[in-house]
């Protein structure tokens, strides 16, 4: 039996004002709010506590417990900042979501501004995006005039503001505490932790900072229940999610499907393989967690299984390559990025892109050793692990992977440029 | 093992200590105690680039990776704290840490050009060593290495080598925690990651040598010493800053006789391990105009002479002459002891006065029974301990800048609030946040008055500035305030030698250690001290500096005894030179000087790096040292002294030697408790508009001769005014100002500011604002001003 898709958030997608707010209301849009605000602060963290939501970001945390970390009457501001740096290679779901319902976040913003007692939230939107920066802007421009946001917000006693900040252009900024030094207008690189986030983060106050569709998801789930959220998905990742497939399938596109669906099922929603040519390889989130192959496609895609299988769920974003791909230059043009996105703090990723690509390209000018392949693995050691942030680690990743399932093709690449020499 | 807390680490008593492990053997430690400081502790040294104990940790160029048991991955044990219980694993235990360094080490090298047989670091270069210690033998890295045009400059003296840069953020915390001058930054990202200064905006800090002394590579340079020495050539000496109170260690590097450097020397008590570029860089004085030989005036000529004949005419020359002893804020305490005792008894006079500068009786009251003999008073620590640091006539970043870097540490802290009583704002109150209260000079006592408030039930201590002898009544207003709300008071001149001078006895009613001329007792003790019968010290009162220039332009005194004075210092330059030029002049000098000309002997004495002494800085701490040129045979002050009293037919208990002069003052004891000054009212109010002004750290002083590089750095020369005084006196912004006195005029641009109501503000000694020169008047004179035109 095929898993079905269950839309959600992308329900309305198809109504020509399905990102204005007579759009969103016209289907219920911020009736979550009310329940939200006669549940309380406390019991509304508890709703989301009790559906199980995880982070969409990337690392799957707990979006409840993470709330829970914020000290309660310390006397300090409390922020929220919604994380919609979207900038992986592959990831594309936040982006579209802010097109097209860009209501649904605000009204999340919302409720968890409410929730952790935040006055004032951001929304960090990818620079290089104006669309979507336009349409949240509308969107919390008509919500003010709504009086769904200001002062005292639908008679509750509750005020918020709400500033949409155009991001400063790198990858790193979507990185959770490179984004608050970004957002506090200094140069983007990660903190160091502790403090975390939860005690000091933007402008040293309690600061909970969540994926965008993870903070769009919550208004559903305060309307239906957490019961009828963990109705989907396994114990381990309940829930529902969009799946944003990309690469040589017939339809790319966002497909919102309980967790737990296999990436056969979605290569059949999206219409098949482009070319009819057979799956090579494909990636489960963005580009920084490692590859799987055709054997892996009928693993559920959980957190947990998806760990099982040497790999992780990331952001949900699968691409897929059909044997037209070499995996070699797919290999290149991530590191690459790496190298380019690097926010040069700390050395190992640093240097370590720095080296990684020179070799990559002495690789693909036909330049390259047998003795290179080690050497490459030697360098992504060096880097992973010893990073100051994930984005190193997510450098070091892609060429193992690679070599774990496709080394004879790295080793004839390289025999045949030195038989053309 | 059980470690106690440094300064760098949080203070904490028995209870607090908590028992890690590392590299197999157990250490107790105060909590938040990092891994990489007990590890220090233990003598395991593990590597590192971007840590830095006085700095925020970053954990950015994972050096130091440790393994830790119960983690996963390797961490910076430059950013963990341990916990009870934690196993640390260094690289002598652990594989992972090991390689995990060894793999850093090889990154850092990748793009590090081979530059180390022309680097200025090469032979004392972190990156060198390390990667002897912890790298690979040779490298697999077969590409192109990041490229970057040459240095340039990140202000007039400092350069930056881009490609030698390992990215460690300590010269950019430097400027942002520490020096308070955040305009150096890291830009760029990824392997273009660089250290920066915005376009048109220069690292504009008094402090910016710094960054080239912790920079762990040899990306940061200074254009003095740039290219020129290799450190195994040269000679390190531990020394004492002669340019002002703050009385750093430093350490002097010569080579050949030649002093080639000067770095910050380490002193947790006193400067940290920080100095000012001053400090730094100013010491071309100690090689530059030296006099070789003693001279002496011939039919109207100085001509050399040899030591035996300028002794002896010297020795005549003061013979039973009405006589008196100038001798200016930058002597040795030993060469000051030798002064007062000179003046006393080869001489028979009181006549002496160190202040070469606004000095008032009132003062010379407060020095007495305030400063005199008091030893170590309040400290850098109880200035970083206190609740409230009060600051009057006196700008800690301009005039005595180790002081700023404390106070700011504790402000950074938030365990300290700063009160400034002064006649403009600087960037060094604001970046101490400091309480302004902007006053009127002359308007001093009434502002301190008001203290009372704010200083009650806190642990507060109270910074007079020497530029307060130009304000009636306020030392007395200072004492009455600390009196009445327990606070503590301390003195902070400008100049290195004048706590010496006031503990030496180098004032008219002053005796050494607080002991007073007309105190029979006080002079009993101090005869036996020097050998001499009570008998041989004067009780005539004697005269101050100003009382001995105007007596001897009227005829009234016939010889005098300079050291370490300029001329054109003082306000009354022209009294003064004419006050020389009819008295017979001994000058002990080691470079040629204003006084010069007058002079009738010359003799030289050693600069600082040729001879021992001690100074004593503003807290009354002892700074003693050696000297750097151990060969040199240069004399010190005391010793021509002594040569000469003995040509006079005295002779003291002691062979002037330095050593035997310190133990003979430091017989004499400290005094145990204050004396009582006899409080002054405040003049009336002055109308009309008045002069303030301070001096900048970089201007025109004599000991800042011949450095380019460094006078480049100096601040803009401007005069300020509030809005309303330029409006009131039709004076525009950006324009230039004409201010006048009597006997003169400076012109200098305008910059409106925040200065106190009917106050101009000008730099004292800097270029084209020699207020002593140009204008002969002191702080709180009176002043015309009027526009000059646009620049
Ligand atoms: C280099 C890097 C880039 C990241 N970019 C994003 C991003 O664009 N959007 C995002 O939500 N999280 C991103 N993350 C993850 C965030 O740091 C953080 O975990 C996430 O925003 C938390 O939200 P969640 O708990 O809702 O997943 C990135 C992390 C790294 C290391
Ligand atoms: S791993 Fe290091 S260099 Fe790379 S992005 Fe993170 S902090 Fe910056
Ligand atoms: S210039 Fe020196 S101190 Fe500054 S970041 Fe580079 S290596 Fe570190
Ligand atoms: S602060 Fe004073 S003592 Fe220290 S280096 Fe500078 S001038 Fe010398
Ligand atoms: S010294 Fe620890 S990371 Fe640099």
């Amino acid at each position: 039996m095929t898993t079905p898709l269950v839309p959600n958030l992308t329900l309305h997608w198809d109504d020509a004002d399905s990102h204005t707010l007579t759009g969103y209301q016209r289907h219920g849009g911020y009736s979550a709010l009310k329940k939200a605000f006669t549940a309380g602060a406390d019991g509304v963290i508890q709703i989301v506590k009790d559906s199980g939501l995880r982070g969409r970001g990337g690392a799957g945390f707990p979006t409840g417990m993470k709330w829970g970390f914020v000290p309660q009457n310390d006397g300090k501001p409390h922020y929220l900042v919604v994380n919609a740096d979207e900038s992986e290679p592959g990831a594309c779901k936040d982006i579209p979501l802010m097109i097209a319902n860009p209501h649904s976040l605000v009204e999340g913003v919302i409720i968890s501004s409410f929730a952790i007692r935040a006055n004032h939230a951001f929304i960090y939107i990818r620079g290089e995006t104006p669309h979507p920066i336009r349409r949240v802007r509308a969107a919390v421009a008509a919500a003010y005039q709504a009086g769904l946001l200001g002062k005292n917000i639908q008679g509750s006693g509750f005020d918020l503001d709400v500033v949409v900040h155009s991001g400063a252009g790198a990858y790193i900024c979507g990185e959770e505490t490179a984004l608050l030094d970004s957002l506090e207008g200094r140069r983007g690189q990660p903190r160091l932790k502790p403090p975390f986030p939860a005690v000091a983060g933007l402008y040293a106050s309690p600061t909970v900072i969540n994926n965008a569709e993870t903070i769009a998801s919550v208004p559903a789930i305060i309307n239906n229940g957490a019961d009828w959220y963990k109705s989907y998905g396994t114990e381990k990742s309940p829930g529902i999610k969009l799946f944003a497939v990309s690469g040589h399938v017939k339809r790319p596109g966002i497909y919102e499907a309980p967790l737990g669906i296999t990436m056969r099922e979605l290569i059949t929603y999206a219409g098949g393989m482009k070319s009819d040519l057979p799956l090579k390889f494909w990636i489960p989130g963005g580009s920084s967690v490692p590859m799987l192959t055709a054997d892996h496609l009928d693993i559920p895609l959980t957190y947990e299984d998806m760990a099982a299988a040497g790999t992780m769920l990331g952001t949900g974003t699968p691409m897929v390559f059909d044997t037209s791909t070499s995996v070699v230059k797919a290999v290149i043009r991530w590191i690459e990025f790496y190298k380019h996105e690097s926010c040069g703090k700390c050395t190992p990723c640093r240097e370590g892109t720095y080296w990684m690509v020179d070799i990559l390209k002495r690789m693909e000018k036909g330049k390259a050793q047998l003795s290179d392949m080690d050497l490459l693995v030697d360098i992504s050691a060096q880097i992973s692990g010893r990073s100051f942030c994930a984005l190193g680690d997510a450098a070091a990743t892609p060429f193992p992977a690679a070599l774990k399932y496709f080394k004879e093709e790295f080793e004839e690449v390289i025999k045949m440029a030195g038989a053309q020499a | 093992m059980t470690i106690l807390a440094n300064s760098n680490q949080p203070k904490s008593n028995d209870n607090d200590l908590i028992t890690a492990v590392i590299d197999g053997i157990a250490v107790r430690v105060p909590k938040g105690t990092l891994a990489i400081r007990a590890a220090e502790m233990l003598g395991i040294e593990i590597p590192r680039f971007c840590d830095h104990p006085a700095l925020s940790p970053v954990a950015a160029c994972r050096m130091c990776l440790v393994e830790i048991e119960g983690m996963p991955k390797p961490q910076p044990s430059c950013a963990i704290t341990l916990t009870e219980g934690m196993q640390v694993k260094t690289q002598n235990s652990s594989q992972v840490a090991s390689s995990a360094q060894e793999g850093v080490m090889e990154f850092l090298l990748l793009n590090h050009p081979l530059d180390c047989p022309t680097c200025d670091k090469g032979g004392e270069c972190p990156l060198q060593n390390q990667a002897m210690s912890n790298g690979r033998a040779d490298s697999r890295f077969e590409g192109t290495k990041r490229n970057f045009q040459k240095a340039i400059n990140i202000n007039a003296q400092v350069l930056l080598d881009r490609e030698r840069c390992v990215s460690c953020a300590r010269c950019t915390r430097f400027a942002d925690e520490i020096a308070g001058d955040p305009s150096l930054e890291l830009l760029e990202r990824g392997a273009k990651q660089q250290v920066g200064v915005a376009d048109d905006q220069p690292f504009e800090s008094y402090y910016s040598g710094n960054t080239v002394q912790i920079c762990p590579v040899g990306a940061l340079t200074s254009a003095a010493y740039r290219f020129r020495a290799r450190p195994f050539d040269l000679v390190s000496s531990e020394s004492v800053c002669e340019h002002c109170a703050s009385g750093c260690s430093l350490r002097t590097d010569s080579r050949r006789g030649k002093v080639l450097r000067r770095l910050a020397g380490d002193d947790s008590e006193v400067n940290e391990e920080w100095n000012c570029d001053k400090g730094r860089f100013a010491f071309r004085h100690l090689m530059q105009d030296r006099i070789t030989t003693p001279l002496v005036r011939e039919h109207g000529e100085l001509r050399p002479a040899s030591w035996p004949e300028a002794i002896r005419y010297a020795a005549e020359g003061l013979r039973n002459q009405r006589a008196a002893v100038l001798a200016g804020g930058r002597l040795t305490l030993e060469d000051a002891y030798a002064y007062s005792r000179f003046a006393r008894v080869a001489l028979g006079t009181n006549n002496v006065d160190f202040r070469n500068r606004t000095a008032s009786s009132e003062e010379q009251d407060f020095l007495t029974n305030h400063v005199a003999g008091t030893g170590l008073g309040v400290t850098y620590q109880d200035l970083e301990d206190a609740q409230v640091v009060v600051v009057i006539g006196f700008e800690p970043e301009e005039e005595s800048p180790i002081i700023m870097l404390r106070l700011r540490k504790a402000v950074r802290n938030k365990t300290l609030k700063v009160i400034a009583i002064d006649s403009a704002n600087s960037l060094g109150f604001k970046k101490l946040n400091a309480d302004l209260r902007l006053t009127k000079p002359g308007n001093e006592s009434a502002a301190i008055s008001e203290l009372i408030k704010d200083l009650q039930d806190q642990n507060s201590i109270i910074l007079v500035g020497e530029r307060l002898a130009s304000s009636h009544g306020a030392f007395s207003a200072t004492v009455a305030v600390a009196e009445k709300v327990g606070a503590r008071i301390g003195w902070v001149p400008r100049r290195a030698g004048e706590r010496a001078a006031v503990d030496a006895g180098l004032l008219p009613n002053l005796l050494p250690a607080g002991r007073k001329v007309f105190e029979p007792r006080d002079r009993e003790v101090v005869a036996s001290a020097w050998g001499v019968s009570v008998e041989h010290i004067p009780t005539k009162p004697g005269l101050t500096q100003l009382e001995i220039i105007s007596s001897a332009v009227q005829g009234e005194i016939d010889a005098i005894v300079t050291a370490g004075v300029d001329i054109n210092d003082v306000a009354n330059h022209a009294a003064f030179a004419a006050a020389l030029n009819k008295t017979f002049v001994v000058s002990l000098e080691n470079r040629a000087s204003s006084v010069i000309e007058f002079a009738d002997v010359v003799l030289p004495v050693g600069a600082i790096t040729e001879r021992a002494g001690t100074f004593v800085d503003w807290e009354g701490r002892l700074r003693t040292f050696d000297a750097v040129m151990q060969e040199s045979l240069a004399l010190t002050d005391a010793r021509v002294l002594h040569l000469i009293a003995i040509e006079l037919g005295h002779t003291f208990k002691d062979d002037a030697k330095v050593t035997s002069l310190r133990s003979s003052y430091s017989s004499l004891g400290a005094v145990s408790k204050p004396g009582t000054m006899n409080l002054v009212a405040a003049s009336t109010t002055k109308t009309g508009l008045v002069l303030a002004g301070w001096h900048h750290l970089l201007d025109n002083g004599s000991l800042q001769a011949g450095e380019p590089h460094l006078a480049a750095t100096a601040r803009a020369v401007v005069a300020k005014v509030s809005s309303e005084t330029a409006q009131a006196n039709g004076l525009i912004s950006g324009n230039r100002v004409i201010v006048r006195s009597k006997l003169g005029a400076i012109t200098l641009p305008l910059e409106i500011s925040e200065v106190a109501p009917e106050t101009i503000w000008l730099p004292l000694n800097s270029e084209g604002s020699s207020v002593a020169m140009q204008l002969q008047i002191d702080i709180g004179a009176e002043v015309s001003v009027s526009d000059g035109g646009a620049i």
